[in-house]
């Protein structure tokens, strides 16, 4: 299984190296979200619920990108049937997917987090910033998880483009709620820490659709 | 023990039926050359031999196990050439064979050589956007016998082969290979030479079963009108 899905995510990470469809796109979409918010609010700094919001928001509908565009190059010239072909894991196609979703939403962050800082945030991250993280990669952990049984889900059907961020998105929304929620008291003046309550709630998320993915995965690969 | 055994095979797609009571013996070492005219059923029926459909109804029988049941024990054993190369365009010939070498557990040595008996070798580290239509059929076919299977699945195997290319790869996919092999053509002559048995299809039901020796090229031209 380990060497199915070193396989599979080297061959992920070998065509968004060549391609840089996914990446790129993602960050450039959150950058000109952000100028737009910007502008939109009049207003030259954002704190609290309000700057916890935005950057879930944003990150969300970035992430949509990468979850539309995850199964695309298997699908266009039938490389989704080659690995069917193939006498392994299946889950190791999930495990792979998720985590190339993941590094892509990592790289997401590198980027959208410090213009975030730069262009709307008011309080200064130097203090929080390793809780912020830690608050993120729970959100990115459910995210991966979930866009890609959604993508699995689209991927085989003609309305694939539409069908993976109407299915992506009401699976979304506690990520993001819990997300803001949790990440509110490190965007506000004073800092603070996050709220248990919030962090638990989305560990116990990205746990529940990690056993439904788990679970469900195969399943969505038969014909 | 037949390579292949279907009785009665159906198989739908919505409410249109691709594939009906379709029954067959073909014994290891033999090759069925399955005519017909397009969307006769011969890609759906090498799909379901491949255990990428399953059948609707009747029977399924690949390598001595049914099929959906025990699919898991016959993927890998078999090697499909499509009509799409299931391979990804923006990775090299290369990576692409050694992609598909690692999820079939296959040395890497054994890309080298395949790279050298379709002649890409100089042009494998190009994307395979960057090659014409019929490099990409080699690469194809190189995949699709990289892991050696015993069942080979060829969905007319020389479209966009030039004759120097088509002979270049029948070491791998003709009679040379020593394999069972289901294939599908529209070459009344090249088909019934490669055949040890002839599967006429028209509109998913067989139309023509025979020993090739008993079939002439003028029946299988009478299948397409």
């Amino acid at each position: 299984m380990r060497r199915t899905v070193a396989a599979l995510l080297r061959k992920e990470l070998l065509i968004e190296l060549r391609s840089w469809q996914s990446v790129p796109g993602m960050s450039l979409f959150a950058l000109t979200t952000f100028v737009v918010f910007h502008f939109a609010l009049n207003r030259s700094s954002v704190d609290g619920d309000l700057a916890a919001g935005i950057l879930w928001v944003t990150l969300l509908f970035a992430a949509i990108l990468g979850v539309n565009r995850l199964f695309v190059a298997d699908a266009e010239e039938g490389g989704f049937d080659g690995f069917l072909l193939a006498p392994v894991d299946r889950g190791a196609l999930l495990l792979a997917k998720a985590l190339a979703l993941l590094l892509y939403l990592v790289l997401l962050e590198l980027v959208a987090v410090p213009a975030f800082a730069l262009l709307l945030l008011g309080p200064t991250l130097a203090g929080t910033l390793p809780s912020l993280v830690g608050v993120l990669a729970l959100g990115d952990l459910g995210v991966a998880v979930i866009g890609t049984l959604v993508a699995a889900l689209a991927v085989r059907t003609r309305a694939r483009d539409l069908l993976g961020p109407l299915l992506a998105l009401p699976l979304f929304v506690p990520i993001v709620i819990a997300g803001a929620r949790a990440s509110s008291p490190l965007l506000a003046p004073r800092g603070g820490d996050p709220a248990a309550r919030w962090l638990a709630t989305l560990g116990l998320y990205d746990l529940l659709f990690g056993l439904i993915a788990y679970a469900l995965f195969d399943f969505l690969l038969e014909d | 023990m037949p390579a292949v055994q279907l009785e009665g095979l159906a198989r739908r797609y919505g409410e249109r039926e691709a594939l009906g009571g379709v029954s067959l013996s073909l014994q290891a070492g033999q090759s069925l050359v399955v005519f017909g005219p397009n969307g006769a059923g011969k890609s759906t029926l090498l799909r379901v031999l491949a255990t990428l459909l399953r059948p609707h109804a009747g029977s399924v029988r690949v390598l001595g196990k049914p099929l959906p049941e025990e699919a898991w024990a016959v993927r890998g054993r078999v090697g499909l050439l499509a009509h799409e190369p299931l391979l990804y365009r923006d990775l090299t010939a290369r990576e692409n064979l050694r992609f598909h070498a690692r999820l079939h557990g296959v040395a890497l040595e054994r890309v080298e050589r395949l790279l050298e008996l379709v002649r890409l070798e100089r042009r494998c580290r190009e994307p395979l956007r960057t090659l014409s239509r019929g490099m990409v059929q080699r690469v194809a076919v190189a995949r699709a016998v990289l892991h050696e299977p015993e069942l080979l699945l060829l969905d007319e195997p020389r479209a966009n082969l030039d004759p120097a290319a088509s002979e270049l790869v029948d070491p791998l996919i003709g009679a040379a290979a020593q394999r069972t092999r289901v294939i599908t053509s529209h070459d009344p002559a090249r088909g019934l030479a490669e055949a040890d048995m002839v599967l006429g299809l028209r509109a998913g039901r067989p139309a023509l079963l025979r020993a090739a020796g008993d079939v002439s090229v003028a029946e299988i031209a009478q299948l397409y009108r």
